[in-house]
């Protein structure tokens, strides 16, 4: 056996390996040369019939042939396979700029919206929520909040009735009592939800929602009333430069009681109403006024929301149409 | 309360613009509504007296007028308007005068010199319209400026005032507040009582001392009631807001805007003898100024005569006793009725006037009489006449007792530091009565003033004057408490945001609604009725919130939006035994497509499984039992009563088809709607040891008759199972080729796992065995 001889099978049997191109083809090659009765593996048999002190130098020769064509073999199959996978990942590309599939994402109400980024901005400083129903006893809408009959504050209200007891709740400060008969001092809470009024064009709804919030407590004072709402507006706006002017008003069951308006573009605008808890109220409810002071406010939710988005009418709010609701998701 | 600002100014003159003035106001709590000017800019216009007037010679309209405005010789004006002539007094404007909407220039009008132009109200800016020139009276100073003559250099205030501040209903109480919040002097005009000139009177019997404490009367006899009232007058009333309408009438009107006191003139020829002052009969009538007829009842106080009702007091006077042109004696009313005898009794009689507005809020019961001397003073002066004596009948008189304000309470109460001196000088601002004991202070309010009682009033007089604004902002100091939050209630906004996450939007509908919604979709005959709803289709208070979600779901259908998801969360309105019940419910809508149109999907309608499934997954990890029942809003096929431990919580369904075809939709909807107490109720999460042996999963198909119920099935099956069932559901439903007729396939799978050791095949066997039995038994099911 020449090193020629050799040299030349090996030759062969790399070119064949190096000629095949999918998997199958290279394991039937390497049958046809390593196999049991592959070439490499005939010459291996042959060398029974060399002398013994041929035999070792031959078979090393042999083993070094066979390796040859072993590491040429791996490195073909190495290479098959990145083809085929490649070959793979190019048949299993996607346009990834196709939509995604499914379910879209619904929304919120941009009055809950707006009404639930108060309740987490009034929560941070420990304010509870409470709750109360829609359709009132005239007790819990006027008289336990200082609203005698007859009182002009009421004609105020522009009052929807359902009979001669009972009114559909025309602000959110009955909850106050509510609440107040049921906890003690202190106590903090804002309450929501919706009210009604006998109004209705471009600027008024015959529905709408409110916040009111209430701090009893020994010492709280119209200077901290001022601090609370001030800083809630500042916060809920997020503008530092934000600046609240309290006017003197009336409601019947704050005194002293006031106007809340806000810097805007400039001017002022109204945005609620505010004052000391009416030691009458406290009456109603049992608390003594002489060592709990309290002070209340309410808001109105559309008109914050308005403000906050840029929204110009508030009969949007009401009208349910998708294309408006969306636009706060 | 609308006023002229000269006219304010006579009475204090405070050092501030007009808006300075009005900023003052608005900080005292007399909220400025308006503020604007009585007329607009213009210059150089002057009264002017029509000399002469001759036809232009190329234009028929048209009038070459010769006119004096106080200059050495008259200016040749060309005139168009209708109502020229000679003699009359005009506001001219001169050349150069800049007028609201034009300059006025030496012209050629048709060929004609024109050195001027004779002005109508609308030229002027001071109306919208007019008809011809402004004609002046003729004693107006030719040459004058008009701005000077009709006192144009003027602004007018509306206030919005609040209910309790009566005492600003009378430019005196507005002037006596601006003085008390910038410290100048007030000077009120001085009126003295008239002394009488004659003897003539009529008695006064006051049968309701209670609701007249004060009655003032007195005769003026030959008064000329056809005498022209002062133009400074009319100009007041005007902007004021009234119109002049005869001069006793605008003299009582004008005493009314002065100082706040109602008061009434009667003919004293129609008077059938004394003054009588007691309740309405039941049932009583009296045809008011106003011509329209009054039906009185007993709580209504009326003056009258011998014979009938002539005035509804406080209120309006009688049209029977009225003054007019031919009235030569009159008899003048000034009183105070009480504000529990007036409030609310105009508005039960559908009226709303100057008078009762003052005294249902209160008038000063300390005034009555000096306003009667004021008006005698003006009717005498202006009407000529001689006045009687004043007859006066009087009894208790509301009693201003004196509140004690603790120096304390107010630093208490406001956060302010203030000392007693600020208290004494703020309340002497107010000019209030006060004695000082120590710290505190016995403050009396003055008659005027109805809205002071108690502490708290006082310390919102000392927390006005000394301003709001000077009162700082402080963030309050207070216990710090984590406040309780349940861990095993759901909030609501958990619920919202898991339906937002399945695609639902919500809304937020009226919760009064048109009383057929009611009935179709709640089957709700006798819904809660408003007494005064603003519309009928906004009439009765919703029992359900699914009309509010159909009537979406048409608005927007009719705006091309053709999938929708829908939400609302409120409250709903049952009429019941107990009285109205408001629970909150959560009501949902799905409509179009399952899913959002798209590539790689194939498209198909929303079906009730789709709807039920994200009532699932709303419910998770609670679950809730279906049971089919009939709902009036609901396909009867189609609609299942939901139970959460057994009990009712609320329906799921396709609207039934009637609607569909009523309501005009293209396909029918599926809703679902839940009482929100059942879905917010505690669940706190228990810990369960997870087994460690081998899960095995067997599965049982069966063929049953088609309406055997699954619920049915899968309860049977968890009745039977072992504990070592840890699972149990159905995953495959067939009925096509190869199932008989009138039957069905179903399949459920059981997963079996033991906590204590791995389960053998013979007794995983032995249980699969037992539901299949139960099944057979049951419901004669078959094995597949």
């Amino acid at each position: 056996m020449s090193i020629e001889k050799l040299d030349a099978i090996v030759q062969k049997a790399i070119a064949a390996l190096s000629a095949t191109s999918v998997a199958a083809e290279l394991e039937q090659v390497k049958a046809q040369w390593l196999g049991k009765t592959g070439e490499i593996s005939l010459l291996m048999k042959s060398l029974g019939n060399l002398s013994p002190e041929e035999r070792p130098k031959v078979g090393a020769l042999i083993n070094a042939a066979k390796q040859k064509v072993e590491d040429a073999l791996n490195a073909r199959r190495e290479a098959i396979k990145a083809k085929e996978l490649e070959a793979q990942l190019a048949k299993e590309a996607l346009d990834v700029t196709l939509p995604g599939r499914g379910m879209g994402v619904g929304g919120l109400h941009p009055v809950t919206r707006t009404l639930a980024r108060i309740e987490e901005l009034f929560h941070s400083i420990g304010f509870d929520v409470a709750d109360g129903p829609e359709i009132e006893t005239d007790f819990y809408n006027f008289t336990a909040l200082n609203i005698p009959e007859n009182h002009p504050a009421r004609a105020m209200h522009d009052t929807f009735y359902i009979d001669d007891k009972h009114v559909l709740r025309t602000h959110t400060s009955p909850v106050q009592v509510h609440y107040m008969q049921n906890h003690r001092p202190p106590l903090k809470i804002i309450a929501s939800g919706r009210v009604y009024r006998v109004d209705s064009d471009a600027t008024h709804s015959p529905m709408f929602h409110q916040v009111e919030g209430l701090w009893v407590d020994e010492q709280v004072s119209f200077a901290n009333l001022k601090g609370v709402v001030q800083d809630f507006l500042q916060r809920f706006f997020e503008r530092d430069d934000l600046r609240v002017r309290f006017r003197p008003s009336f409601f019947p069951f704050t005194e002293p009681s006031a106007e809340m308006d806000m810097s805007w573009n400039g001017g002022w605008l109204e945005i609620g109403g505010c004052g000391m808890v009416h030691p009458n109220v406290l009456k109603h409810v049992n608390i003594d006024s002489e060592k709990y002071i309290g002070f209340a406010f309410g808001l109105g939710i559309e008109r914050l929301a308005m403000l906050r988005y840029g929204v110009n009418d508030l009969r949007l709010f009401f009208e349910n149409d998708l294309r408006f609701l969306r636009q706060f998701n | 309360m609308k006023f002229s600002e000269n006219w304010l100014r006579t009475y204090v003159n405070p050092a501030l613009t007009s808006e300075a003035l009005g900023h003052v106001l608005t900080m005292a709590g007399l909220e400025v509504e308006a503020l604007e000017p009585v007329a607009p800019a213009f210059t150089q216009v002057v009264v002017g007296e029509v000399k002469s007037l001759a036809k232009h010679p190329d234009a028929d309209r048209l009038n070459v007028c010769q006119v004096d405005v106080g200059a050495a010789s008259p200016l040749q004006i060309v005139c168009g308007a209708a109502n020229v002539r000679v003699g009359a007094k005009v506001p001219c404007a001169l050349v150069g005068a800049a007028l609201p909407k034009m300059a006025i220039k030496q012209a050629k009008v048709r060929g004609v010199e024109s050195f001027g132009m004779l002005c109508s109200e609308q030229e002027l800016g001071l109306a919208e319209a007019s008809s011809g020139l402004l004609l002046l009276p003729s004693d107006a100073p030719v040459g004058a400026s008009i701005r000077d003559y009709l006192a144009l250099d003027d602004q007018l205030f509306t206030l919005k005032l609040t209910p309790n501040r009566s005492d600003c209903l009378s430019v005196t109480g507005i002037a006596r507040e601006v003085a008390a919040v910038t410290g100048d002097a007030l000077a009120l005009p001085a009126s003295a009582p008239i002394p009488p000139a004659h003897n003539a009177s009529l008695a006064v019997d006051v049968q309701a001392p209670a609701a007249c404490p004060l009655y003032c009367g007195r005769v003026v006899q030959g008064v000329n009631a056809q005498a022209p009232t002062p133009r400074w007058m009319v100009q007041r009333l005007e902007r004021s807001g009234l119109r002049s309408v005869s001069v006793v009438v605008d003299i009582t009107n004008y005493v009314l805007l002065e100082r706040g006191q109602p008061l009434h003139a009667f003919d004293l020829a129609k008077l059938d003898g004394g003054i009588t002052v007691r309740m309405a009969n039941a049932g009583e009538q009296i045809k008011l100024l106003n011509d329209q007829t009054a039906i009185l009842e007993p709580d209504m106080l009326v003056i009258s005569d011998r014979q009938r009702a002539v005035a509804l007091a406080g209120i309006m006077g009688g049209a029977e006793t009225a003054v007019d042109d031919s009235t030569r004696d009159i008899f003048l009313e000034s009183a105070f009725f009480s504000v529990d005898t007036i409030v609310g009794r105009a508005r039960r009689l559908g009226l709303s006037t100057d008078s009762s507005h003052r005294f249902e809020r209160g008038v000063d019961y300390a005034a009555t009489r000096a306003c009667l001397e004021r008006a005698t003073q003006l009717i005498v002066e202006i009407c000529g006449g001689a006045a009687g004596p004043i007859t006066e009948a009087v009894s208790a008189l509301p009693v201003r007792s004196p509140i004690r304000l603790r120096l304390d309470r107010a630093r208490k109460v406001l956060g302010v530091d203030l000392t007693r001196d600020d208290l004494q000088t703020l309340f002497g601002r107010l000019q209030f009565a006060l004695e000082t004991q120590g710290d505190d202070f016995l403050v009396t309010p003055p008659s005027y003033r109805f809205d002071l009682a108690i502490e708290e009033d006082l310390i919102e007089e000392i927390a006005r004057l000394y301003g709001y604004d000077n009162i700082p902002a402080t963030a309050p100091s207070g216990r710090l408490a984590i406040l309780p939050r349940s861990d095993a209630e759901r909030p609501a906004a958990q619920l919202r945001e898991r339906l937002v996450t399945r695609d639902y939007q919500e809304v937020i509908t009226y919760s009064f609604v048109e009383p057929a919604w009611e009935l179709d979709f709640a089957g709700n005959a006798n819904p809660v009725p408003l007494k005064n709803p603003i519309a009928s289709h906004l009439s009765v208070m919703r029992s359900t919130l699914l009309g509010g979600l159909v009537a979406s779901l048409r608005y927007n259908l009719s705006r091309k939006q053709e999938r929708m998801r829908i939400f609302e969360i409120g409250r709903v309105f049952h009429a019941g035994q107990a009285g109205i019940q408001q629970p909150t419910y959560l009501a949902g809508l799905s409509y179009g497509t399952a899913q959002p149109e798209q590539w790689g999907a194939a498209s198909r309608s929303v079906d009730f499984f789709d709807a039920k499934g994200d009532l699932e997954a709303l419910l998770w990890p609670t679950s809730a039992t279906f049971e089919r029942a009939a709902h009036p809003a609901l396909h009867p096929g189609q609609s299942a009563r939901v139970l959460l431990d057994g009990a009712p919580i609320g329906w799921i369904g396709a609207l039934h088809p009637k609607w569909v075809q009523q309501y005009e939709l293209p396909q029918a909807p599926m809703v679902f709607e839940l009482e929100m107490g059942a879905l917010c109720a505690p669940h706190l999460p228990k810990f369960v040891e997870i087994s460690k042996f081998q899960l095995v999963r067997r599965d049982i198909a069966v063929i049953v008759d088609e309406n055997t119920v699954s619920s049915n099935m899968l309860s049977a099956l968890r009745e039977a199972a072992p504990e070592q069932v840890v699972e149990l559901a159905i995953f495959d439903l067939y009925n096509g080729k190869g199932i008989d007729y009138g039957k069905k396939s179903i399949a459920f799978k059981i997963l079996l796992q033991d906590t204590q050791k791995t389960m053998t095949d013979p007794e995983v066997d032995g249980v699969v065995t037992r539901l299949t039995q139960v099944l057979s038994d049951r419901f004669g099911a078959k094995l597949r």
